[in-house]
């Protein structure tokens, strides 16, 4: 069972942080975001949207450390964090890649991209999340989003 | 099991989608399919009534599908649709691309 840590807290920590890491596994998406998902709202009551916004880009964002980051190589870990404040969550995702350049966002409404399989991941956590922030490597995403 | 698979009438199968569609599963969604079409189905609705969230991976295996299923001179209906998810397939603009129908009893009884 994949349960999040709680980090001792540091003189600078705007509120209560945990930390999950599991191995590369795309069969563990689901279980990893229903746990993450339980930690971010045991003390709050979330809209839908909320939930649902949390789900999709905790989803997007570990499956893409996975599959692109790490190569989809079971050695090499995905870790997640989360830092609970006042009115918003703050996740981020990281993977052991060489990281990618996070700058070009594929563009899947382009009328020859509808009917492709893949290239949505990236623009679906912009629009879903309240903020998107990379590390300069590329291999850490930061997304906020609201904790009700 | 995340799908639940029931046969309709018109070579139509229902398949209803529980929890999610993800990267994690959607190779066993995109499997039910093949199979059912190995056996003559033609039509397909996706119910997505029970579903929480899908992830990209499960928009472009649906994607991939429906391509599929026309080749073969069939179609593939997608219903169930709440308000975010139908959000979702209004800003990928994958709404254009599907027949989206309020319930799957609407979507079966198009065919």
């Amino acid at each position: 069972m994949l349960s999040p840590n709680r980090i001792p807290p540091s003189d600078t920590d705007a509120g209560e942080r945990y930390r999950v890491e599991l191995p590369t596994d795309l069969s563990r998406v689901g279980e990893v975001v229903d746990s993450v998902c339980s930690c971010c709202f045991s003390e709050t009551s979330p809209t839908a949207r909320t939930r649902f916004r949390l789900s999709t880009v905790l989803a997007e964002a570990v499956a893409n450390a996975m599959l692109y980051g790490n190569d989809s190589d079971p050695a090499r870990r995905v870790i997640i964090e989360v830092s609970l404040e006042s009115d918003r969550l703050v996740i981020a995702v990281s993977d052991e890649g060489d990281g990618f350049d996070h700058r070009v966002v594929p563009q899947p409404l382009d009328e020859e991209s509808i009917e492709a399989t893949r290239g949505r991941g990236l623009f679906v956590i912009h629009h879903l999340s309240d903020t998107v922030a990379f590390n300069e490597r590329g291999n850490t995403i930061w997304m906020t989003l609201p904790r009700h | 099991m995340p799908f639940k698979t029931s046969q309709a009438p018109n070579q139509a199968m229902l398949v209803t989608v529980e929890g999610q569609l993800i990267v994690a599963n959607r190779h066993e969604l995109k499997q039910i399919v093949q199979d059912a079409m190995e056996q003559g189905v033609k039509r397909f609705v996706i119910d997505f009534t029970p579903t929480a969230y899908i992830d990209s991976s499960g928009l472009g295996a649906l994607v991939s599908m429906s391509k599929r299923v026309r080749q073969a001179g069939g179609d593939l209906r997608l219903a169930g649709l709440n308000e975010d998810l139908g959000s979702l397939f209004e800003l990928t603009k994958l709404d254009t691309l599907f027949a989206i129908f309020e319930t799957p009893a609407e979507a079966l009884a198009g065919f």
